[in-house]
């Protein structure tokens, strides 16, 4: 009798869910009615989104949105998210579009609409002092670890190397940990750990192993907006074709990936 | 134990409502070590945080005038600041100044880690509160009482001890037992600074299985109990010390 109980409730929350999508369905004529699309983007993710020396967000990511909203012939407003809530701004309708380093997950297709093709790719790696001589992701065995958190790959860098992960908020928390030596290393997306290496700041670490779970990005609008889904994938496809990514990266400082050149030849 | 776990699988798969720290050994190992922190956290801070006071208390009647100084601004320091600035100001910015050790893994660590922190920088944040607080219990004591020590060759120390302390605590229990039950409820900032407390093992299940709403019911749930607990225990202690004729 209990779990009826729940079931109906259940019940009750999907109808509702789904009546309220239906009628808040087509986010563009929205857009286009405010004038301005709210793309949550990251703020603490050298090179691909973070804050200029005058507090602007700017980055790939950040200029990849301007693309979207020119051809809506709308303003911008970056709405900065982290790891742990982007998808729920992105829920709430805090934000009509999601462009921020999130990885494609099965899982997080049923909360949020990923938008096929993908948008970029990258792996797993850490950042580590050079003198601690890490060469196997074995290696970090009982070690504690920064990550941030919300990211994917902490339980995998628990569970599978038995790191002890010590998660933070944001990147800056995690940089600054790792550099008091709270943590032997930080383990983190590669395409940000790279940039890293290359700033003097940094230059007793390194990134010591090979990437794992070289995985595509997706970027993602809400569930159930078809119409702007559809126009964000040819957007996406746009964007690989001419070589935009690309451009992109060379602008950033960032080396072009395999995937982004991959996806420019298909 | 194991049927039970699973019912809560078939729970997931039949309405959605996803629990993994109940069928998940990881997930389960993880709000365990969330909770056990939390208790951990909770009861040193509220030990320590009821030892500054009383002897913050003590030191605030100082006949020195230097001693008084010191406490009144220690308690306007840690009751003027916000708690998470002074966790994020302990972690990043004491942190890197206090002597360093060998860690076990080739380098060098700060001697205090961010579970240490945490119960410095929640004790003395809990404790300038209790400082009043116990002050508040002083000023009840009747000043013939202590007089009448004084007359009959009591010491300072010993006053404080044996007369004013255990008055005072029979005044105070009711204001204490709110500053400990918003210390216990503070505890959950320190995931700010990656202590493996509740908050922060929850905030890990819910992005690796997208289960905000389930979590934040559990943790609601969880804390009411919690806290329940310590506020059942503040009532007995209340209840226990009661002495007829004496502010009942």
């Amino acid at each position: 009798m209990q779990l009826n109980s729940v079931k109906k409730i259940a019940l009750t929350a999907i109808l509702v869910f789904s009546t309220a999508a239906a009628v808040y369905a087509d986010v563009i004529d929205d857009i286009k009615e405010r004038g301005t699309i709210r793309v949550g983007v990251k703020a603490d993710y050298k090179p691909y989104g973070f804050r200029d020396t005058d507090g602007s967000i700017v980055g790939i990511e950040p200029e990849l949105a301007k693309d979207v909203a020119d051809m809506l012939g709308v303003d911008i407003e970056y709405v900065p998210v982290v790891s742990s809530n982007r998808m729920q701004f992105l829920e709430q309708g805090k934000v009509d579009l999601m462009i921020a380093t999130m990885t494609d997950k099965p899982d997080r297709r049923k909360v949020v609409s990923i938008v096929d093709p993908n948008y970029y790719s990258s792996g797993t790696n850490i950042l580590a002092l050079k003198s601690l001589g890490l060469k196997e992701w074995d290696d970090l065995k009982g070690k504690p670890v920064c990550g941030i958190q919300g990211a994917f790959y902490n339980k995998a860098t628990s569970q599978n190397y038995g790191a002890k992960i010590v998660a933070f908020k944001g990147t800056a928390e995690a940089y600054a940990a790792l550099k008091a030596g709270n943590c032997a290393a930080f383990v983190y997306d590669d395409s940000a750990i790279v940039a890293k290496t290359k700033d003097p700041e940094w230059a007793d670490y390194e990134m010591p192993l090979a990437t794992i779970d070289d995985a595509p990005w997706g970027l993602a609008v809400q569930l159930g907006e078809d119409k702007f889904h559809a126009m964000m994938s040819g957007i996406i496809t746009a964007w690989h074709k001419s070589g935009r990514i690309l451009d992109l990266e060379t602008k950033w400082g960032v080396t072009n990936t395999p995937f982004a050149k991959a996806m420019n030849e298909k | 134990m194991e049927t039970f776990y699973e019912w809560f699988l078939v729970l997931y798969e039949d309405t959605g409502i996803n629990l993994p720290f109940l069928y998940d050994d990881y997930d389960r190992g993880r709000i365990l070590n969330g909770l056990w922190t939390t208790i951990k956290l909770s009861f040193t801070c509220v030990l320590f945080s009821v030892i500054i006071g009383m002897v913050g208390a003590w030191l605030q009647g100082s006949p020195w005038k230097l001693t008084r100084r010191v406490v009144n601004f220690y308690v306007q320091l840690f009751r003027n600041t916000p708690p998470l600035v002074q966790l994020y100001f302990f972690y990043f910015a004491v942190g890197i100044l206090i002597p360093r050790v060998e860690n076990g893994w080739g380098g060098t660590s700060p001697l205090i880690d961010s579970f240490g922190w945490a119960v410095i920088s929640l004790s003395f944040f809990a404790g300038a509160f209790n400082v009043e607080i116990f002050r508040s219990g002083i000023e009840a004591v009747p000043k013939s009482t202590i007089e009448a020590a004084k007359a009959l060759g009591f010491s300072r120390l010993q006053i404080y001890k044996d007369i004013t302390l255990p008055l005072a605590i029979r005044v105070v229990i009711p204001s204490l037992n709110n500053n400990l039950v918003n210390l216990v409820k503070t505890t959950t900032l320190a995931y700010a600074i990656a202590v493996p407390e509740l908050l922060y093992e929850s905030n890990q299940i819910w992005s690796d299985n997208v289960n905000v709403t389930e979590m934040m019911l559990f943790l609601l749930f969880a804390y009411f109990i919690l806290v329940g607990i310590l506020v059942w225990a503040m009532n007995s202690w209340d209840r226990s010390l009661k002495i007829p004729g004496f502010g009942q």
